[in-house]
Formats: C-alpha cells, sequence, structure tokens
C-alpha cells in the first residue's frame, strides 16, 4: 500500500512541492489536496495584472483539472481543513471528511492584516490576497468612484495600480515618510511617489489611518491628524501574518509561523510545512523565490533523497506596475566599511546605488533601468568579489563585459554622435574634436568652446573624463570652484542657481536632479541644501528637521554634558521686572544651575535638561518671551546702548531703532548667525563696528555699517552708506539681509561674503536703485511671513514631542520567544 | 560591567523618526536608536568614543550619524568612530519584526535582578 500524503493549501507553495515530488517519486505517494479556495491551483502573484486587465484567470492557473487527475491527486477544492488529531494522524475537514495520513503538509500561507481602527468591519473594507478579493474590486470599480489603498508598500501600490487602470480615483495612505520602506530607500521611494503622482495616484506619506467612516458602508478614510479622504472602497494592504492556527491549536510549535527546521519537518515528525506560513531559522518570507528553494528540499526529503537541507534565502523585489522600473535586493544591514556607490541619470529618471562591503555586494536599489537587477543581485548571492569591477560596475553589466575596469573606458565605449550634454545638444564626437582641433586643455576652455557642462552641468563627470581620455596625460584636472562636500561635484553657488533653474523643490528632487553620489547626503551637504530650499521657495518648501543640526532641531543649545542653554529674546537688550521674576522662578523651579549675562547683552540658562526644555519655555512664555534664537543661523541678538533717552552724547534713540530692527527680522533663516547693533554716537558703546550689520546714530542721522566680526578674525565694517531716518536705516537692513539670504555661501558670515564678492557689488545691488532695494525688502518681508513663529510656543503645546521624550524605559525584560 | 542580555521590545518602528534617533534609558546606560533612509534601525550606547557626546541628537545620513558635539563620524551598526578618528561605542544587537516591533539586546546590569 502507498503511503498517504495529505496536503492542506491548494497554494503556490503545496502545489510546487508536489511537482517537485512527482518529478522524483511519481509513485510513492497516494495524495489528497485540501483547499479553502472554491478553485484550481492559480499564480497569486499575477493577481496584480489581473486586477489591471493585463491578464485573464485562464492565463493564471498553474495546474488545470487534467493534471490533478494525470498524476492521481485527489483535489477537494472549497473543503478547508478544520481540526488535526495528531495522536491518531487524521485530519477533519469542513465538510465533515475525516482522512488519515501518514505525512500531512501543511501549506497554508499567510492572511493578510487588518488593522482595527474603529469601522473596519464596514462593507467596503477589503484586502488584496485571492481572486475573491480580484472579482469583489473589479465590481466595484464599475459602480463606485473613489477607492482608498492603506498601505503603500508592494501589494498596495499593485492594487492601487489595477484599480485605478479600472477607472477609479485612488489614494494612497501610507504610515511611513516614504513608499515601501522595507525595499527602498528614501531617493527610491520619492521617484517613485513622483511617478504614480503622475498616473493620478494620489500618495499621502506619515498618513495614519484613525478610523472608517460611513453608515453601512464605508464613506470616508480619517486620518490621526484629522485629514479625511473620500472613499467608497478601502483595500487594506499593510501587511500579512502566516497562516498558523490550525497548527497552533492542534499542539504543533509556532512562533509568528509554524516552526521547521532544516527540512521543513514541524515539531511532530510526520507533519511537514512549506511556504509563507513557516517560521524557518527564525525568519518569516513574503515572496515566492524561498518556496522555490524550500520546495526542493521538502521534496527530497518526501521522496527519501539526501540533502543538506534549506539554510535560508536571500530576497529581491520587483514591482508590477507597467512602466514603472524598480528593482531591490539584499537586507541593506550594512556597517564598518560599507561604501554605497550611486548613480543618478537626471535626464532618464535613473537611480541606481549599490552598497558593497570588503569587495563584495550586499545589496541594491535600481530605479528606472533596472537591467542590472539580476546581475548586482547574482553578484550578491554568490558573495563575488568584485575590486576588478567596482570603478564601473555601476555603468552596468553590459558595459563592463569585454572592458577593463577603467573609467576612461567608459566614454571611450560611447560612439561619436553620443550625446553627452543634454542641455546644449553636445555630442562626444563634438567635444573631441574641439579639444584636438582647438587645443583644448581645460574643463572651462570646453564649457566656453562648445557650451558643453556649461548649463545644469550635471554631465560635468563625463566632460572631464572625456578631456581626460582625449589628451591622456596632458590633461590637468580643473580647479575651480570646490564642490560642496564628497557628495557632489557641484559647488554652492552652482547648487542655488540649479534649484531655481530647475525649480527644485525638496532635497529628494534636488538630490535626484543634481545626481547626488549618495543616497542621503551628509551632515555637511544636508542643512546646506534645507536651507537653500527654504530661501529659494519661501512659504512653499517644507523645512525637513532631519537636515538641522540639533541646536536648530530644539531650538535650544546643545552643552558639553548633553543638557542645554535657553536664552529667551531680550529685545534691543532691554528687560523688566516680570521678566527677570519669570526667569528667576523658572531657575528655580527646574533647578536650572547657572544663570548668566550673556555677550549679547541677555540672560543665558545653562544646564536644562532636554526633557524639561518644553516646560521651561511654556513658563517663560507665559511671562511673554519667546525664543532668543541663540542657536540658529538666524538673527541673534540686537545690542544697543541707552541713546539720546538717557545719555548726556546721545544723539539718536539707539535703544528703540535697535527693538525696531530686532521685531522686524527676528526668525529668519539664513546662512550664518546674523548679530546686529545701534550705537547712540561714534563712541560706539554697543560696538556696532564688528556686527554683521550695525548702526552708528550721528546728529545728522544714521551711518549704517556691514560684514564686521568679532569670532577668530576680527573684521571691522565697512561703511556702507549714510541715511537721514530710522526708516531708510531699517529699509535698508532688511534689503541688505536678503541680499545676504539668498546670495552668501551656507556657513558664510557676512565678514568672509564680502571680501569674496567685494563692498563695492553690495553697494551696488543697495544702491544703484531704489526699485531693487525696495524689490529685495519686499522679498525678504515676504519670507517673514511664515517665519516669524515663536518655535518654543509651538513646543511647549507639543510640536515634536518625540524629540524632547525618551522612550519609556523597558522595566522588565520581556523575552521573545 | 554591562553585558548584553536578550531582545526586549523597545518601540514601534514608526516611534523612530526617519534619519532620526530616539533615547531608551536602561539601567546600564542609556541606549540611542537610529533610524536610517532605507529602514535600517541600529542601537548604540549613546556616547560618542570622543567625548561623550550624545550620538541621538547628530544628524543620521547613510549608516552613519554625525555626532553633535565636535563632528566625529560613528558607524552605526559598529559603533566605530570612521576616517581618521579612533573609538568605538557599544553596538547592540537590533531586530525588527514583520510587524515593525523592535527589540534590541539591552544591556544589564551584572548581578542586577532582571
Ligand atoms: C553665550 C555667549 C557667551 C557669553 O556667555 O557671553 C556665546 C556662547 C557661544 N558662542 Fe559666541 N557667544 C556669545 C557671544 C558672542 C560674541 C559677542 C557678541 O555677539 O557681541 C561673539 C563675537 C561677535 C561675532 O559673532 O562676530 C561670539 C563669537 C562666536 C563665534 C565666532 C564667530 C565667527 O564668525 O568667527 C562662535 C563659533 C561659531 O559660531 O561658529 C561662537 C559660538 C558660540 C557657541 C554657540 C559655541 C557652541 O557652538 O556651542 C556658544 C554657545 C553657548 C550657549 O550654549 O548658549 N561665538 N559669540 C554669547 C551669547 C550671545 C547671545 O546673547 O546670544
Ligand atoms: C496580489 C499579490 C501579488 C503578489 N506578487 C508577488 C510578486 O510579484 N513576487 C513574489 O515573489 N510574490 C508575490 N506575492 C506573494 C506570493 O503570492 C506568495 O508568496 C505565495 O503565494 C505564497 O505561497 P503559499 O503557498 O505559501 O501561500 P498561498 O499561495 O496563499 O497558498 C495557501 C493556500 O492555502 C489555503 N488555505 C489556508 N488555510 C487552509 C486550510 N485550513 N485548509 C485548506 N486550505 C487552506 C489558502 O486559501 C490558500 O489558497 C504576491 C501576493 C499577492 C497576494
Ligand atoms: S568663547 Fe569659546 S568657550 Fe567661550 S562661549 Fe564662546 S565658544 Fe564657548
Ligand atoms: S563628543 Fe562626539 S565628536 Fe566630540
Amino acid at each position: 500500500m502507498k503511503e498517504k500524503l495529505v496536503v492542506v493549501g491548494n497554494g503556490m507553495a503545496g502545489m510546487r512541492t508536489l511537482e517537485e515530488l512527482l518529478k522524483r517519486a511519481p509513485d510513492k505517494y497516494d495524495i489528497t489536496v485540501f483547499g479553502s479556495e472554491p478553485r484550481l491551483n492559480y499564480n497569486r502573484i499575477m493577481l496584480s495584472p489581473l486586477l489591471a486587465g493585463e491578464k485573464a484567470f485562464e492565463d493564471i492557473i498553474l495546474n488545470d483539472w487534467d493534471w490533478y487527475e494525470a498524476n492521481n491527486i485527489t483535489l477537494r477544492a472549497g473543503d478547508p481543513i478544520v481540526g488535526i488529531n495528531p495522536a491518531k494522524k487524521t485530519v477533519i475537514s469542513g465538510r465533515g471528511r475525516e482522512l488519515e495520513y501518514d505525512k500531512l503538509l501543511l501549506a497554508t500561507g499567510s492572511e493578510p492584516i487588518i488593522i482595527p481602527v474603529p469601522g473596519h468591519t464596514k462593507e467596503g473594507v477589503i484586502t488584496f490576497r485571492d481572486m475573491g478579493d480580484v472579482d469583489h474590486m473589479i465590481s466595484a470599480s464599475k459602480t463606485r468612484q473613489n477607492a482608498v489603498v492603506i498601505g503603500g508598500g508592494l501589494l498596495g501600490l499593485e492594487a492601487a495600480y489595477g484599480l485605478s487602470t479600472l477607472g477609479m480615483r485612488v489614494t494612497v495612505l501610507h504610515l511611513a515618510d516614504h513608499l515601501m520602506e522595507r525595499q527602498l530607500d528614501s531617493a527610491a521611494g520619492n521617484l517613485l511617489k513622483n511617478e504614480l503622482g503622475q498616473r493620478d495616484i494620489h500618495v499621502v506619506t506619515g498618513a495614519d489611518t484613525a478610523e472608517i467612516l460611513g453608515e453601512e458602508r464605508v464613506e470616508a478614510v480619517k486620518l490621526k491628524d484629522g485629514r479625511s479622504f473620500d472613499a467608497d472602497l478601502v483595500v487594506m494592504a499593510v501587511g500579512i501574518r502566516p497562516n498558523t492556527w490550525l497548527a497552533k491549536s492542534h499542539g504543533i510549535e509556532t512562533g509568528r509561523g509554524i516552526k521547521v527546521d532544516d527540512h521543513m519537518v514541524t515539531s511532530d515528525p510526520d507533519i511537514l510545512s512549506v511556504g509563507e506560513c513557516v517560521e524557518h531559522r527564525g525568519l518569516c518570507y513574503g515572496l515566492v523565490a524561498p518556496i522555490w528553494d524550500m520546495a526542493k528540499v521538502l521534496a527530497d526529503k518526501l521522496a527519501g533523497i539526501e540533502n543538506p537541507g534549506y539554510t535560508g534565502s536571500v530576497l529581491s523585489t520587483k514591482l508590477k506596475v507597467t512602466g514603472i522600473d524598480l528593482f531591490s535586493a539584499g537586507d541593506f544591514q550594512g556597517g564598518k566599511d560599507v561604501e554605497d556607490i550611486v548613480f543618478r541619470d537626471a535626464a532618464r529618471g535613473v537611480y541606481k546605488r549599490v552598497c558593497i562591503r570588503d569587495n563584495k555586494v550586499i545589496g541594491t536599489v535600481l530605479y528606472g533601468d533596472t537591467a542590472d537587477g539580476p546581475w548586482y543581485f547574482q553578484l550578491l548571492k554568490d558573495e563575488a568579489d568584485i575590486s576588478d569591477v567596482r570603478s564601473t560596475m555601476i555603468f552596468g553589466q553590459g558595459f563592463e563585459e569585454g572592458q577593463a575596469a577603467d573609467p576612461f573606458k567608459a566614454v571611450a565605449a560611447l560612439s561619436d554622435d553620443a550625446e553627452i550634454c543634454g542641455c546644449n545638444g553636445v555630442s562626444k564626437g563634438d567635444i573631441v574634436s574641439a579639444i584636438k582641433g582647438e587645443g583644448l586643455t581645460s574643463l572651462d576652455e570646453v564649457k566656453t568652446c562648445t557650451k558643453a557642462s556649461a548649463s545644469c552641468g550635471s554631465c560635468t563627470g563625463l566632460v572631464e573624463r572625456l578631456i581626460g581620455f582625449t589628451l591622456g596625460d596632458e590633461f590637468v584636472a580643473d580647479d575651480g570652484p570646490k564642490p560642496m562636500c564628497g557628495c557632489t561635484h557641484l559647488p554652492h553657488d552652482d547648487v542655488r542657481r540649479l534649484i531655481k533653474a530647475k525649480e527644485l523643490k525638496t532635497i529628494p528632487d534636488l538630490y535626484q536632479a543634481l545626481e547626488w553620489t549618495t543616497p542621503d547626503g551628509c551632515s555637511s551637504c544636508r542643512p546646506a541644501v534645507n536651507y537653500y530650499l527654504l530661501s529659494a521657495w519661501p512659504g512653499e518648501y517644507v523645512d525637513d528637521a532631519r537636515s538641522r543640526f540639533i541646536n536648530e532641531r530644539v531650538h535650544a543649545n546643545i552643552q558639553k554634558d548633553g543638557t542645554y542653554s535657553v536664552v529667551p529674546r531680550m529685545w534691543g537688550g532691554l528687560t523688566s521686572a516680570k521678566e527677570l521674576r519669570a526667569i528667576a522662578d523658572v531657575v528655580d523651579k527646574f533647578d536650572i544651575p547657572t544663570v548668566k549675562v550673556t555677550g549679547g547683552q541677555r540672560i543665558d540658562l545653562f544646564g536644562v535638561k532636554k526633557d524639561d526644555l518644553p516646560a521651561v519655555w511654556a513658563d517663560l512664555g507665559a511671562a511673554g518671551m519667546v525664543s532668543g534664537h541663540a542657536y540658529g543661523k538666524s538673527l541673534r541678538t540686537v545690542k544697543t546702548c541707552v541713546g539720546s533717552d538717557w545719555c548726556r552724547f546721545g544723539t539718536q534713540d539707539s535703544t528703540g531703532l535697535g527693538v525696531k530692527l530686532e521685531e522686524e527680522t527676528w526668525g529668519s533663516w539664513m546662512p550664518h548667525k546674523f548679530k546686529m547693533a545701534v550705537s547712540g554716537c561714534p563712541r560706539n558703546c554697543a560696538e556696532a563696528t564688528i556686527k554683521d550689520f550695525g548702526v552708528v546714530c550721528v546728529d545728522s542721522g544714521y551711518e549704517l555699517h556691514v560684514g564686521g566680526n568679532g569670532g577668530i578674525h576680527v573684521r571691522a565694517t565697512d561703511l556702507l552708506t549714510k541715511v537721514a531716518t530710522e526708516e531708510e536705516a531699517i529699509e535698508y537692513a532688511m534689503a541688505f539681509v536678503q541680499l545676504y539670504r539668498e546670495e552668501a555661501r551656507y556657513l558664510e558670515r557676512t565678514a568672509p561674503w564680502i571680501e569674496r564678492v567685494g563692498l563695492e557689488y553690495v553697494q551696488d545691488r543697495l544702491m544703484r536703485s531704489d526699485e531693487e532695494r525696495l524689490e529685495l525688502r519686499d522679498r525678504f518681508l515676504k519670507s517673514q511671513e511664515g517665519a516669524q513663529v515663536d518655535p518654543w510656543a509651538e513646543r511647549a503645546k507639543g510640536v515634536d514631542a518625540h524629540e524632547f521624550q525618551a522612550l519609556p524605559s523597558p522595566k522588565q525584560l520581556a523575552t521573545v520567544e | 560591567m554591562a553585558q548584553d542580555t536578550s531582545p526586549t521590545l523597545v518601540c514601534h518602528l514608526d516611534d523612530i523618526p526617519e534619519k532620526g534617533a530616539r533615547r531608551v534609558p536602561t539601567a546600564a546606560f542609556e541606549v540611542a536608536l537610529f533610524r536610517t533612509s532605507d529602514g535600517s534601525v541600529f542601537a548604540l550606547r549613546n556616547e560618542c568614543p570622543h567625548k561623550k557626546g550624545p550620538l541621538s541628537e547628530g544628524i543620521v545620513h547613510g549608516h552613519s550619524v554625525t555626532c553633535p558635539l565636535h563632528n566625529w563620524v560613528i558607524d552605526l551598526k559598529t559603533g566605530q568612530a570612521m576616517g581618521a578618528d579612533e573609538g568605538c561605542t557599544h553596538a547592540l544587537k537590533v531586530t525588527v519584526g514583520e510587524d515593525g516591533k523592535v527589540y534590541v539586546a539591552l544591556p544589564a546590569l551584572e548581578g542586577a535582578a532582571a
């Protein structure tokens, strides 16, 4: 008599295992398959193209009735197994069949996770797992308009794409900051979001679902932040969970999945398991590739063939949305000495990243051009040594084959009519003949002569390589302005110019368009780029807290012991009994160790604990005090002297003017810190001549001074001009600040800036016409519209609370199974 | 002396901002928990090997963090200073479950009741 094999689950893993088994031992078992779904075994991954109308059900059937019959397999479709009796070695089905087994195979797959928000049981809330779900979506699309997909992972996006091709208006709500965050880095995630946007799939990131609204049927989805989206169909695609209940409730050991050893045997030696339902060496899988490996091992086991066992799988991912090419592989758990090679081709919308450690590929993300995905993946799985190809491997396998590892060969391999500079339509042939014909030797000469790389500059590297290749040793590398940092070849000024020229409005867009060589920049370029975007698009650009130094992120100065200092604004150096009293109270209440009068005419509270900051600010705010920005690349203080109010030499109200200047200019972000002072007479008690903008009052009006600096290299100011009224002094101050904001490089104080561009240039820009000066002032005022918000008050009310609170200390060390 | 213990549930992935960090106080020392732009999570003792700067407050880029005090760049996986600087802070093992739960092999004080 044949042994009896019962398979639970007529899905991909179960049937693949049978196919493998039949190849090895066609007659060993008497096989019965139970499946919950009332249909044949089909290719689940093709449900996506099916939904999008690119395939029909017949196309995705894996094994038809004839196959079952020809192999003597009894199929019980639509009859789930509901009980196991391991002692008797029988199973019980939903329709009451009881059947004996010698070997039992659990291939129950997984089930979609449903987030239990209020309203999740309403009609019209579904998941995306089986043919039934697809039927539901197709019929809904015929009568309904708005679909909301919760979850922007692989499944969610494929559902969104399908629904949108079915004519529905689709919104994807995604909790994380970028799409497919498990498979993609943020650069690729953002490209994907842009591309979906162009196809009218509206993606909302950082979206935390609070509730599903509606009577019987769903009508809208509401987020925790209060936003709400119309919906008459909701697809939850937030993840899957191995389907373990059957095993678990019958005494088979489970963790997150059904636990199996390297031969797919569960805690019961006669019960085996395969597919998404298993947990192997602590891992559960959600893709088919591991299933193919597991099925082979298990087939050997069932057939009685020696096999070293299954050791786990490395995964790669593709998104099945027509026209979107995306590939990711590897675990990205980089570490010491992990290097990133990044290639971006802005014109073609390509982003490629390969992570390397010890000369081995450990991960890759490709967007826009995935032709080399399999090649990188193979190198990854083979743990191949790539030192020979590393300098050029990012160009792909096609380039690699037959080419030595030499970056110049990359350009040598291009044909003469290959376009090098897309902006100006310059080909390789044009450049090479100009170099040879005109005797050009430098990048600058080639730029002037051919216009190549004279516009956006993104082909500079290629042009340089071309010059190097054409000239050989004669080539002298250009020593023009230095790149911003190691992540780009572009200098600061070019980046600023291109932000405007190419209308770049987010950091990821900028990194892609300007072909940054790192995935998310470094601690030097990120704050700079964040500032440039902020100054280029006031009111529109959303500041990125993750690109700010700690002081600006939490609005206080970090101290050597990790505590913070707090400096409230004292307008023009004035204070009052009320303010002083509030400061004294705060010092007592929060046990603040040091109180000091600063060199900037205000009071500094040192040693405040981070967690106390919001409460300290709340108390100071209650007495009318706001942030002094002592931490910011922004207006610091306006020092003043007593002036005509009290001083026997005072010529004008220097204190009053100081207060007005401070009120006009506080809150604005600048390339570096900015200090002002107003002295009431040329005795200059407020030290106005070492400030970024200093005013020295005289009988006939106001002398305006710029570009002063204390600090390491003391620089006295230059006299900009003299004006007659306070109004003009303020107007000049605003215009000057704006010119500095728009043109200086990040972390360049006004002193080095003026040394670089010359006082005459600044005078010319501010004084050649009243009109231009007023335009600068107006742009400043515009940028100030949203900027003059007290950051302390916001945080005292709870903004960015996570910055100030540590996570709760896990008191009990709960051990995970 | 601190030693690593078995994995402890500390938070959900969403509690850590992308390219950001959270602090976790423990009996032995404060732990900094980082999340990078590619979705990886790392844990380090929250003390820079240079002068104990709180690494949780630094800028996170790639798989490194720049210390907020004097700009040393620390490798998140190993806790080692990169480039010319030398030194190392304690790196702890992190596992993130499919459900987004973050487990860290937290340090325990030897002899302390766990
Ligand atoms: C508190 C204070 C010293 C004091 O107790 O008086 C101070 C403290 C610091 N100064 Fe200053 N400076 C202070 C007035 C000054 C002055 C005097 C002034 O403003 O009239 C100068 C010279 C004037 C100038 O800036 O041109 C000054 C020139 C500097 C410099 C050098 C700047 C330069 O361009 O070379 C730095 C370093 C930097 O910014 O990179 C600096 C940096 C610092 C930092 C931020 C160092 C740091 O990065 O941690 C200190 C932070 C202290 C804190 O946590 O609050 N501090 N610092 C003063 C705060 C003024 C205020 O109310 O906001
Ligand atoms: C829309 C979609 C797109 C996908 N795209 C991809 C892709 O592009 N690439 C990729 O690698 N993977 C993809 N996947 C994942 C892939 O389909 C799964 O990894 C694979 O199907 C898992 O196979 P399985 O046999 O373990 O589970 P399943 O294929 O789910 O099979 C399990 C079967 O067992 C049945 N069952 C459960 N309990 C019982 C019971 N008690 N009695 C009887 N029967 C039971 C279930 O009804 C089901 O039919 C996709 C999945 C979906 C839903
Ligand atoms: S002078 Fe030096 S030590 Fe003193 S506050 Fe300024 S930066 Fe710190
Ligand atoms: S303490 Fe970290 S760099 Fe100095």
